[in-house]
């Protein structure tokens, strides 16, 4: 059920952070208990990444989407439906002590108090560092895609796609069936990906993966000058991109006029509200990233905290409904004290199995090549400090251990996306400059606020006495 | 059995800006010196800190403390400029004067009766100061709430960019030879015969001469090499905000506009052990109190929080000192080791290299004055 | 450049950016408004002066900052356009004016 946040109650028995697939089916599933459920989202409206302006889309014709993306349809339709409370743009920027959820909502944050919470903010694109991808013009392929499915806007003038992962032939793909023209897809897929992943192929071939992304590949193939083999990439122009310019194995330098150019490697949790929240991450060496230690059920190292879809790790759509309906049972058993819903955790589980198979083969197969993680020389690392990978690479030899140092030396995340871009970059860039493995280097210690929140509204948490004398000095 | 890689005539415990400072003295005066660190996660008071180059109310209850401080901040122009040269990074010392606002006239009595007895007790008066009347305060801050009735008023009061300034240290005192080891957390440290052995996960190292600037390891590691320094965690918690043109031509005891322009909000204190989490509440207290002084940083995106220790020594006042037992140990360990910067930088080394320099009255510092009143 | 798909008879917001009054289609946001207007860029940055646009769109990067209806430092990605909407682009750090 859509409320204002101005009918907000002050406490619930679960709140539910992030409204994607993962988000919606944990909120019905708590709310079909009879339990008292909040689900907040900072988007204009439900769905998440994936199934984005779902419900306010003004491309209405299914085949351009594709089927995959209408299925949200009834995903959203159940949450809606529900009796759990459902705040739109409402960013939730801390998860304080004793449960207390602040939480932002047109320019006024609101403390409630959740018995459970559940996070479910889902992944964002991973860093491509390369030369000049700060250029207006130069943005995401994820970004290219909200584009199309909440505005129907589509790039204009010559246009490349560059990188690797299935979010870049879908959006090729979707691009096709509109009409729009692509003037080169620059793939960076690693080769030797393709030798190592023999013994996982099996798994793969028999998945719902296979078939749809081979399809998709294909027609793509089949319109698009693709470029294989990419090893160094970098954009070009003044004030706004104007050209890509590349370079393949066998060592020839390319370069191709573009007034847009979208790029992605694959996707990566966005950890910044789970780890100000102090629950424990560790480094994943197959997805090359920064994950929660969950359990099997999505609990956290924090008490009364889980964690459910690819913000737990990237699993997908599928994968995340089944993890949000588990996360959901872990919470009702917790608080009802029964062991109920066996049933329904059977299927959940049945169903999270069928999603995870092909799994490790896509993760493999679509680990960025090291280059397109690793930048050298003037390519800047924080976009929003203008830090270069030099500079990191120098900082670090002169004994600098890890991100939180580096951090104070260079303001490396300090800026307004507190590290979401660069974050990543910074503890592999270091861990190979000191000759050591991410998960020692570590990475940035986080605490709230983890959005950008206007003063007066840190203001307008509860405080009292106690903590005034504090901060007095005499 | 160190290989001679590991020997060091100094090695300097701690690599924080008390640790650093001296280290880079040292290395100055053509030591061989290596600071041993601590990893990425530690208790690191030098990049949690509010960077106030601060003298008004400083020295109650220990004049030489005030003097001490006077003269540190007199050495910052030097000193600034010096390790702007050696690293080529500007630390941005500024010294415009800095105002501590006060909220009601109960605040204002409160501060005047404060500085007035630090200054009877002083010998001589460590600082000029006065007490400013709303109108006064207003003309040099126009942007202050309604709720501000006055402020005391300091000319020697300054900042820095403190992050810079250990960057510039660390940078500055490799290319004077120096070396710094991270992920070299000092475990015991052991007395034998002419040098000290320090262990740690990663080896050994000896050294002739053995410094703790550990920060509040130091109360552990000091007994080891017969020192003693009392210092306890105490917490401060700081807001930062975006970057915003310049606005604040004075510095603020609790607010304060960072050179690169973000405005800092500081800095609460607490006693709760060692624990660095944020807290809501008080949080919410120290943007309080920020409104009712500058009610336009309202809208103002906050970026970060954090929270820190503060390395408090039992009395407040610095711990510098030689052991007796151990010849060649030394601990140094303070509070307000960004004001106490140059001091450490530029006087502390010569005294731990044992010139004839400087004032014997470093021996005020000693943590035998701790022990003067359990002994009788 | 990025151009819309269906020029239907829809009804058509107007906006202003900078002063200059552009179109919006309902459900865009602040940031697809603009990049549709054929502003790429949205705001030079504080360090260096480049100029920067959006590249996520998802509220994660804040390379889209602007200024609505005199707010500063907002995400031009996560604000839908309202008819009759200021928005002022950004240049270097912020100022109290703002
Ligand atoms: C909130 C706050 C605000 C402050 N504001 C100001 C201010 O405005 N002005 C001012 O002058 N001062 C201020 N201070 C104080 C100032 O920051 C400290 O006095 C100063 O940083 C102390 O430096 P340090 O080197 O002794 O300690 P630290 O900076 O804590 O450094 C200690 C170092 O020792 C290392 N270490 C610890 N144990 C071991 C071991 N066993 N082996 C090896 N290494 C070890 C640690 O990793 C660390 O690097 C503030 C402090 C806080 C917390
Ligand atoms: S475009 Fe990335 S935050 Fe708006």
């Amino acid at each position: 059920m859509i409320i204002a946040a101005g009918e907000l109650h002050d406490e619930y028995d679960v709140a539910v952070i992030g409204a994607g697939p993962a988000g919606l089916a944990a909120s019905a599933f708590c709310a079909r208990a009879g339990l008292k459920c909040v689900l907040f989202d900072d988007q204009t409206g439900p769905g998440g990444q994936i199934y984005r302006s779902i419900t306010s889309s003004p491309l209405s014709r299914h085949c351009v989407l594709g089927k995959d993306y209408w299925r949200g349809e009834t995903i959203v339709r159940d949450a809606l439906a529900s009796d759990a409370h459902y705040v739109a743009g409402a960013s939730v920027w801390g998860l304080l002590s004793s449960n207390a959820v602040a939480v932002s909502v047109s320019g006024i944050t609101r403390q409630i108090r959740a018995a459970r919470i559940i996070i479910a903010t889902g992944a964002m694109e991973r860093p491509f560092p390369i030369q000049g991808w700060t250029l207006p013009g130069v943005m995401t392929c994820g970004a290219a895609q909200i584009l199309l499915k909440s505005s129907a806007l589509v790039p204009e003038g010559p246009t490349v796609l560059a990188g690797c992962g299935p979010l870049l032939w879908l959006l090729a793909w979707q691009y096709l069936n509109v009409g729009v023209r692509i003037d080169a897809i620059l793939d960076t897929t690693a080769q030797r990906n393709w030798h190592r992943l023999f013994r996982h192929a099996v798994a793969f071939a028999t998945s719902s993966y296979m078939t749809e992304g081979l399809r998709l590949m294909y027609q793509v193939r089949r319109a698009v000058r693709v470029v294989t083999g990419i090893v160094e990439l970098g954009a070009e122009g003044g004030e706004r991109v104007e050209s890509v310019l590349w370079r393949t194995r066998r060592g020839r330098f390319e370069r191709l006029p573009c007034n847009t150019l979208l790029l992605h490697q694959g996707v990566v949790p966005n950890v910044n509200l789970a780890m100000s929240a102090r629950v424990e991450h560790r480094w994943s060496d197959t997805q090359l990233c920064w994950v929660p230690n969950v359990d099997d059920f999505g609990s956290t190292t924090a008490p009364a905290i889980a964690v459910a879809g690819d913000g737990a790790g990237i699993a997908g759509a599928g994968a995340a409904v089944a993890c949000g309906q588990i996360a959901a049972i872990a919470a009702i058993r917790a608080l009802t004290n029964k062991a109920s819903h066996k049933d329904e955790e059977r299927n959940a589980r049945r169903m999270l199995h069928r999603y995870q198979r092909g799994r490790t083969f896509l993760d493999l197969l679509y680990q960025p090549a090291p280059h397109f993680r690793l930048p050298r020389g003037e390519t800047i690392v924080c976009r929003c400090e203008d830090v270069t990978a030099r500079q990191v690479i120098e900082t670090t030899l002169l004994g600098c251990p890890g991100p939180n140092q580096i951090k104070a030396f260079l303001r490396c995340g300090m800026g307004p996306c507190q590290g979401r871009f660069c974050g990543l970059t910074i503890t592999e860039l270091m861990a190979e400059t000191r000759g050591s493995s991410c998960a020692e280097v570590g990475y940035f210690h986080l605490r709230p606020p983890a959005k950008p929140i206007a003063l007066s509204e840190f203001a307008g948490l509860r405080s009292d006495e106690a903590a005034m004398k504090a901060v007095v000095r005499e | 059995m160190s290989d001679l890689r590991n020997e060091f005539e100094f090695a300097v415990v701690g690599g924080g800006l008390v640790g650093a400072a001296i280290a880079w003295g040292l290395a100055g005066r053509g030591r061989h010196v290596a600071i041993l660190d601590e990893g990425d996660i530690a208790y690191r008071a030098s990049r949690g800190n509010f960077a106030l180059v601060w003298v008004q109310g400083k020295g109650g209850g220990m004049s030489r403390y005030a003097v001490w401080t006077r003269q540190s901040v007199d050495l910052w122009p030097k000193f600034a400029e010096a390790l702007r040269t050696e690293s080529g990074l500007d630390v941005c010392f500024q010294q415009p004067g800095g105002l501590h606002l006060l909220l009601s006239e109960r605040e204002i009595e409160n501060r005047a009766n404060a500085l007035k007895r630090l200054h009877n007790e002083a010998g001589r008066a460590p600082f000029e100061y006065c007490i400013l009347d709303r109108a006064t305060t207003q003309r040099m801050l126009p942007q202050i709430g309604p709720e501000v009735a006055g402020a005391s008023f300091c000319p020697l009061d300054g900042h820095v960019n403190v992050l810079r300034l250990l960057r510039g240290l660390h940078v500055s005192l490799q290319r004077r030879g120096g070396t710094y080891l991270s992920d070299r957390a000092v475990q015991t440290i052991e007395p034998s015969g002419s040098e000290f052995r320090l262990h740690t996960a990663h080896g050994q190292i000896a050294a002739a001469k053995v410094v703790l600037a550990a920060g509040l390891d130091n109360a552990r590691l000091a007994p080891m090499v017969g020192l003693d320094a009392p210092v306890r965690p105490q917490r401060g918690q700081i807001i930062v905000t975006e970057k915003v043109a310049p606005f604040l031509p004075y510095v603020i005891q609790t607010v304060r506009q960072t050179d690169e322009g973000s405005v800092m909000i500081g800095d609460s204190v607490e006693e709760v052990g060692f624990d660095t989490s944020v807290d809501g509440k008080i949080l919410a207290a120290m943007a309080n109190r920020a409104l009712k002084m500058f009610p336009l940083l309202g809208k103002l995106n906050v970026l970060r929080c954090w929270a820190s220790l503060r390395v408090m020594p039992k009395d407040g006042y610095p711990i510098y000192d030689q052991s007796e037992t151990f010849p060649g140990a030394y601990v140094a360990t303070c509070h307000s080791g960004v004001t106490l910067t140059p001091g450490h930088a530029l006087l502390l080394p010569a005294w731990i290299d044992h010139d004839n320099l400087p004032d014997e009255s470093l021996t005020d510092f000693s943590a035998r004055r701790f022990h003067v009143s359990t002994a009788q | 450049m990025f151009r819309r798909l269906n020029k239907g008879p829809e009804r058509l917001l107007t906006i202003f950016v900078d002063g200059a009054p552009t179109s919006a289609r309902p459900g865009d946001s602040v940031a697809a408004a603009m990049l549709a207007s054929g502003r790429i860029g949205c705001r030079t940055t504080a360090v260096s002066g480049a100029v920067r646009g959006p590249f996520c769109l998802m509220g994660v990067c804040f390379e889209c900052l602007v200024t609505i209806e005199g707010v500063a430092s907002l995400q031009a990605c996560m604000i839908p356009v309202r008819e009759g909407m200021r928005i002022e682009t950004k240049c270097g750090n912020r100022t109290f004016g703002t």
